[in-house]
């Protein structure tokens, strides 16, 4: 008897509307469609609701909606608890899983509101006026000394110049295909931004966007060695992750092709493990001997970045950091996307980001020690409205990563560890990697940034500031709707409605 | 191995001096005394030679080129490391040579002279580890021998107990192939540190992974 395991989605076809062409059953790469004889039949146990299928045919014959048969209704053990259970009593193995946190706790971005100016200091109009979004990060001197012409006397630590506060986040060339990894370095490139190469290293010929990468120095050192360091414009040295607090990086063994064990120097079908700390780095003082090796091997040209995971006391990790010479923090909060996590620690393991970064900027400019670095904010930033209020409370920047890829193609399938994406994005297969264009996918992460921008500027206008420095920390800038005391208090800012 | 005359430093009265030829990619520098940590990381070409002992980190993530330790090292040697030899006369620390790899004809090797501590080779990933153990000692290397190891092999001169063993991994007799790299090994560290080694492959034990994927049924 075939074990029947409950699906998740049905692939509903409309034979009325269907003309047979068999694209869709081309293009699913689950194993969601097949032709029996003349006719599609849809396997429904294998639709992951990717939406391909939907996306390319020509009909509208097809859809994806979730399986109209399920568990009795209940609240609390929900048909995604009985699943996972059935699964697991069948493999005996941690379920794993693949982007964002995506249980229903609070959006607090969507509870805070931001500023605007009125009469007394009436708004800018960006159509009209300049706005200034460059943004610089780096370790900033407590004070600068000046000659008798003017002219800078104080060396100025490495710093990053951006075009405005907005970068792409780490994703492994591994954990996403090669075509999806260069669509984000040239479209840095042309933004006059940054992106991150993750934990997996740069392919030996996209070194020319060197300029424009931070290159990732993770526990597992993959794709490490000193051209990298130099080939980028930044060092991150990866402690934590928003997804996966507290543990090391898992990519399974179906993701190593022939490029990926190259490029991380492991054997092909390995899975590549980066263990959970980094073997050299038990201590904060370690962290320090870390940032200073980077830093000698680099020759102090380029700024040195330390991404921790949100985790409880944040706050006083990263006042270690920064005492440990860091330039630049990076704090990734609890929503932040994967391409492969243990679906239980992706659930319950951080905190959001708004509060993490509140305390960290609040926690810094009390002993004293803001200037000394930046703070880049991540996990689950959704659009230019927490864009802005993440500048406000504390971020120089943000990292955007979930973001990216929905604006390269991505649908939130969630199925990334499988190697299977049929958009071309979390993959290794080369006839699914094709299927994104890196030329296409660079201009329409492009404009994305180019709509945010624009959004950006208006908010700015309207509060009535005409350049980005004047929004970072300042969370007098925004009210809070339906927080409690304590989270006012973590937040820094003030009720809707209080002067 | 080169001996290049161009770009020789040697230093002297070294006492915990951290990062020397760290990021080195020609030249050669002897040091006496004894190297602070993260002595050679990130080396990428050059030779370093210390007459006494190196601290801990020796060869961290180290790309091409040549250490040799006229003495011992303490923990964290060679760890990612990538390329390159490292030869250590006496013994090392713990967590030697975690997650070492190697890609085609570019296979990192660290030969040691005595014994070693726990966790050597943890999730290794490719590359050689040789612990010579020239002293005879029972029972040369700590407990933990290589979790997480899918790639890479290491010979171990003496018995092992079983209890030692991670789970990822199992013993295997020498073959040919083995004994031709371990001999070239073992003649290169004779001709470092000018000692007569016993070439006694039946004394030998090899590691090596049980498969290439030893966390593949912990996640679904």
């Amino acid at each position: 008897m075939k074990k029947f395991v409950m699906p998740e989605f049905m692939v509903d076809i409309d034979y009325t509307r269907c003309n047979r062409c068999g694209a869709c059953v081309r293009e699913c790469s689950f194993g969601g469609l097949a032709m029996n004889g003349d006719t599609v039949v849809g396997i429904d146990e294998n639709c992951v609701n990717c939406l391909r299928c939907r996306y390319i045919c020509a009909k509208d014959a097809v859809k994806t909606i979730p399986y109209p048969s399920s568990f009795k209704s209940n609240y609390y053990w929900r048909k995604e608890d009985i699943s996972d259970i059935e699964k697991q009593a069948s493999t005996g193995s941690a379920l794993l899983t693949g982007m964002g946190n995506p249980k229903d706790y609070e959006i607090f971005w969507d509870k805070i509101l931001i500023n605007a100016s009125q009469v007394t200091n009436p708004p800018i109009d960006p159509l009209r006026e300049p706005m200034e979004l460059t943004t610089y990060l780096g370790s900033k001197p407590d004070r600068i000394e000046l000659d008798e012409n003017g002219q800078l006397l104080t060396r100025l630590p490495p710093q990053l110049k951006l075009k405005l506060p907005i970068m792409f986040a780490g994703m492994s060339f591994g954990a996403i295909s090669y075509n999806a990894f260069k669509s984000l370095a040239i479209a840095s490139k042309k933004l006059g931004i940054y992106f991150n190469t993750g934990e997996g290293g740069i392919p030996p010929d996209l070194y020319d966007y060197g300029k424009n990468a931070i290159v990732q120095v993770a526990s597992g050192r993959f794709g490490v060695n000193p051209d990298y360091l130099n080939a980028g414009a930044a060092v991150e040295i990866k402690i934590g992750q928003g997804a996966k607090p507290g543990i090391g990086g898992h990519l399974p063994g179906a993701k190593v092709g022939k490029r990926v064990s190259e490029t991380r120097m492991i054997p092909e079908g390995t899975d590549a493990i980066s263990p959970a700390p980094h073997h050299d780095i038990y201590s904060i003082e370690d962290l320090k001997q870390l940032i200073y090796l980077v830093k000698e091997v680099t020759c102090y040209t380029k700024p040195v970045i330390v991404k921790i995971a949100a985790v409880n006391n944040a706050a006083a990790i990263a006042s270690g950091i920064v005492r440990a010479g860091a330039d630049i923090i990076a704090v990734d909060g609890f929503r932040g996307g994967t391409g492969a996590a243990p679906k239980r620690i992706r659930d319950n393991v951080g905190i959001p980001i708004e509060f993490a970064l509140s305390a960290i900027d609040q926690r810094l400019k009390e002993e004293g020690l803001r200037d000394r670095v930046s703070i880049v904010a991540s996990g689950g930033i959704r659009n230019a409205g927490d864009v802005i209020k993440a500048l406000a409370l504390g971020a120089d920047a943000v990292y955007i990563g979930t973001a990216a890829l929905i604006a390269m193609g991505c649908k939130m399938c969630m199925m990334c560890t499988t190697g299977k994406c049929a958009w071309g994005i979390a993959t290794q297969k080369d006839e699914l990697a094709k299927r994104l264009k890196p030329e296409k996918a660079a201009e329409q992460l492009i404009n994305m940034i180019n709509g945010w921008e624009i959004e950006i500027k208006d908010i700015l206008g309207g509060m009535g500031m005409n350049m980005i420095e004047a929004l970072r920390g300042n969370r007098h800038t925004l009210r809070g709707l339906g927080f409690n005391m304590r989270e006012h208090k973590v937040l820094g800012i003030k009720a809707a409605g209080e002067l | 191995m080169e001996n290049r005359a161009d770009n020789y430093n040697d230093i002297k009265k070294v006492n915990g001096e951290r990062y020397i030829a760290c990021g080195l990619k020609t030249g050669r520098i002897t040091a006496e005394g004894i190297v602070g940590n993260d002595c050679a990381a990130f080396m990428d070409g050059a030779v370093m030679e210390i007459y006494g002992n190196a601290q801990d980190g020796l060869g961290n993530t180290m790309n091409n080129g040549y250490v040799i330790v006229h003495g011992h090292a303490g923990d964290i040697v060679g760890y990612s490391m990538r390329g390159g030899n490292i030869f250590i006369r006496d013994y090392a620390g713990y967590r030697i040579g975690i997650h070492m790899k190697e890609y085609k004809d570019r296979i990192p090797c660290i030969v040691i002279g005595e014994t070693v501590g726990e966790f050597l080779g943890e999730y290794m990933a490719g590359g050689v580890i040789a612990v010579l153990n020239k002293n005879n000692i029972e029972d040369p290397v700590g407990d933990h021998i290589a979790p997480g190891m899918h790639g890479g092999v290491i010979y171990i001169k003496g018995k092992v107990v079983d209890y030692k063993l991670s789970p990822q991994i199992r013993t295997e007799v020498l073959n040919d192939y083995d004994i031709s790299i371990l001999n070239n090994l073992i003649y290169k560290y004779e001709e470092q540190f000018h000692l007569s080694m016993s070439r006694n492959y039946n004394e030998y034990i090899k590691i090596v992974p049980k498969n290439s994927r030893p966390y593949g049924k912990f996640f679904t």
